[in-house]
């Protein structure tokens, strides 16, 4: 019989894991099925379920890029239960995979602008995803600006690829931590995200800016962009909100009438201020 | 298709049901037991509660069971081996004497459980379904499905229809082409007649209001204190959402013993604080009164957006069921007037 369960994984082996922060993993995740691989495609902005048996689902975007292929990434923070479970799991392990679901961030419309990602603690890992994407076709972009921050200096993600970053003459990264979080070797700056932006008051003439991070980054961010003149079209966001199904069925992501696993996670600022805050 | 209109007698129904039990299809009817009537397995129209206005449960598990498995899977030393649920060999069921309201129950499941990802189980499930519901020639206090589009003797979801016009016999109207497969195995046991005027036969149920009525309302009153007023008396026990016969949300839980385990879809419902709850803590739907909230844009606002139909059929099982005598169609009656 033909598979077409739509609740049936795909089987990953876990090929790398890195230690990102405390309690914080990236997994490298490998189609055991070759079928599978061939078959799968995924664009960035996509999330998907990733499943311990016997523990359940949890679900986080595809950290990778799809510029990378063979190959998915994840990364997430020890916090429940299937989180716990995965953060036990050795290089070698199987998991199961369920995705790509979701929509996309528009990188094709975004072609000949200027890009400001503002990212903080955890919330990079579905930036990362897009970053890299952006970096892997980088003719296609004007200048590309990276801020992120986190609470403490131990608290950054992806340290080897901000350091890569730091050092291409293409891209201009600015870090910061919250005060109190940096320690005597800390280089970067030191202060709120949204403190941070209005101190680097980036032009948003021909630029798009794609912001995620907690919700109270989120809160005041927002209207330092605005302030900075932009439009409501051109700051992308994305959401999470807790999801079973990832497509549209088990009915508790909705925000109003859009669910976040099926017309999101990506939304324009424009989008979000027609939405209710249910997320 | 069109509907054909026959007459059955009871005798006949009574051969009609034998007839399934003996070839080989479960019939599931509303059953009497310790004087709760709930859908259950029956061999002979003896054992059928004809009289009850609406069973404890509807028969939406027949389609869509309170836990589904939806695959199996055995952990070894490192690998793990996951099997797939052989959907293809779900058994034929009849289910017989539904109400209208309940009938057409299955059609707002089905928008659910379709869409751009088909869940091919609950697929699988509804096509080896054939409903035969039996109009109302009684409501109580709680119905109110002429409200929502409906009526004790309305056809939608049902694939035959019995409306009783004599003590002995029963006006059908064959509905799809499932009905017809039953009526063409059976003809035997059908009389022609002319279509007839079912009115009379049927239960008297004034409008309260109307749903696109509710509809239109609610493109004001998201952020209205009405949400807190009417959920004050809500204890979140989610009751409402499991007897609906409408409801459709779902979680997804594993249940392991020793290396082997199950992953099942069971029912769910939003008014659980649990339901949204963030693993941060953080809760988009923090409050009993915007849980509740939910619940009714679900069902009268965002269903007709997406998927063009209404989320409510009016069996009024929620306030029945309630254990702190919320009545939705009350609450409903209070947003139509606001």
């Amino acid at each position: 019989m033909e598979n077409t369960n739509i609740y049936v994984p795909y089987k990953m082996k876990i090929e790398k894991i890195t230690e990102e922060a405390p309690f914080v993993k990236t997994f490298r995740l490998k189609f055991v099925n070759e079928e599978d691989a061939s078959k799968f495609s995924f664009r960035t902005g996509q999330f998907g379920e990733y499943s311990v048996y016997g523990e359940g689902e949890s679900t986080f975007c595809i950290a990778s890029a799809p510029t990378r292929e063979g190959y998915i990434e994840c990364t997430f923070r020890e916090a429940g239960r299937v989180t716990k479970s995965l953060a036990n799991l050795d290089e070698g392990d199987v998991i199961g995979f369920r995705g790509p679901y979701g929509n996309i961030f528009p990188i094709e419309e975004w072609k000949g602008k200027n890009l400001l990602f503002i990212a903080g603690g955890i919330a990079l890992p579905p930036m990362r995803s897009v970053i890299w994407n952006c970096l892997d076709l980088r003719e296609n972009f004007k200048d590309v600006t990276i801020l992120y921050g986190a609470r403490s200096v131990s608290d950054l993600v992806y340290k080897h690829e901000l350091a890569e970053w730091n050092a291409r003459p293409d891209v201009n990264l600015v870090t910061t931590v919250d005060p109190g979080g940096e320690d005597p070797d800390w280089k970067g700056k030191v202060g709120f995200v949204p403190t941070i932006l209005s101190e680097m008051s980036p032009s948003s003439e021909n630029t798009i800016a794609i912001v995620c991070g907690p919700p109270i980054m989120i809160k005041f961010t927002f209207p330092v962009l605005e302030k900075l003149g932009f439009t409501d079209e051109n700051v992308f966001t994305t959401l999470e909100n807790r999801m079973k199904c990832g497509f549209g069925k088990c009915g508790r992501c909705n925000v109003g009438k859009v669910f976040v696993c099926k017309d999101g996670p990506v939304f324009t600022l424009k989008q979000m201020k027609e939405l209710p805050n249910e997320y | 298709m069109e509907i054909i209109n026959k007459l059955i007698d009871k005798s006949a129904l009574a051969t009609l049901i034998e007839r399934f039990t003996k070839s080989g299809k479960e019939v599931f009817a509303p059953v009497k037991s310790k004087g709760i009537s709930e859908f259950a397995r029956v061999e002979t129209i003896q054992d059928i509660d004809f009289e009850t206005i609406a069973t404890k449960q509807s028969a939406k598990s027949l389609v869509f069971p309170k836990v589904e498995k939806i695959l199996s899977y055995e952990k070894t030393f490192d690998d793990v081996i996951v099997n797939n649920v052989d959907y293809t060999q779900f058994p034929e069921v009849i289910a017989f004497g539904n109400r209208p309201c309940d009938a057409a129950g299955f059609i707002p499941l089905d928008a659910i459980f379709a869409g751009e990802l088909v869940d091919e189980i609950f697929k699988a499930r509804l096509e080896k379904l054939t409903v035969i519901s039996i109009s109302c020639k009684k409501a109580d206090d709680y119905c109110f499905c002429t409200s929502v589009n409906g009526g004790p003797g309305n056809t939608t979801g049902s694939d035959i229809l019995l409306t009783e016009t004599t003590a002995d016999e029963y006006f059908v109207e064959i509905v799809t082409e499932k009905g017809k497969a039953i009526l063409d195995a059976n003809t035997d046991l059908f009389k022609d007649t002319a279509a007839i005027d079912k009115t009379p036969f049927l239960a008297k149920l004034e409008q309260q209001f109307t749903q696109e009525v509710i509809n239109e309302k609610l493109n004001g009153i998201f952020e209205s204190d009405i949400w807190d007023k009417q959920a004050m008396r809500c204890v979140g026990c989610g009751a409402c959402a499991f007897v609906c016969p409408a409801c459709g949300c779902f979680d997804i839980q594993d249940e392991t013993k020793g290396k082997n385990g199950v992953r099942h879809r069971c029912w769910d419902s939003c008014g659980f604080k649990i339901f949204t709850l963030h693993t941060s803590g953080h809760n988009p739907r923090e409050k009993q009164a915007q849980r509740w909230r939910q619940r009714i844009y679900h069902k009268f606002s965002y269903q007709p957006e997406q998927q063009k139909l209404f989320g409510c059929v009016g069996c009024g099982r929620c306030s029945r069921a309630c254990p702190s005598d919320m009545n939705i169609a009350e609450h409903l009656k209070e947003i139509a007037v606001l």
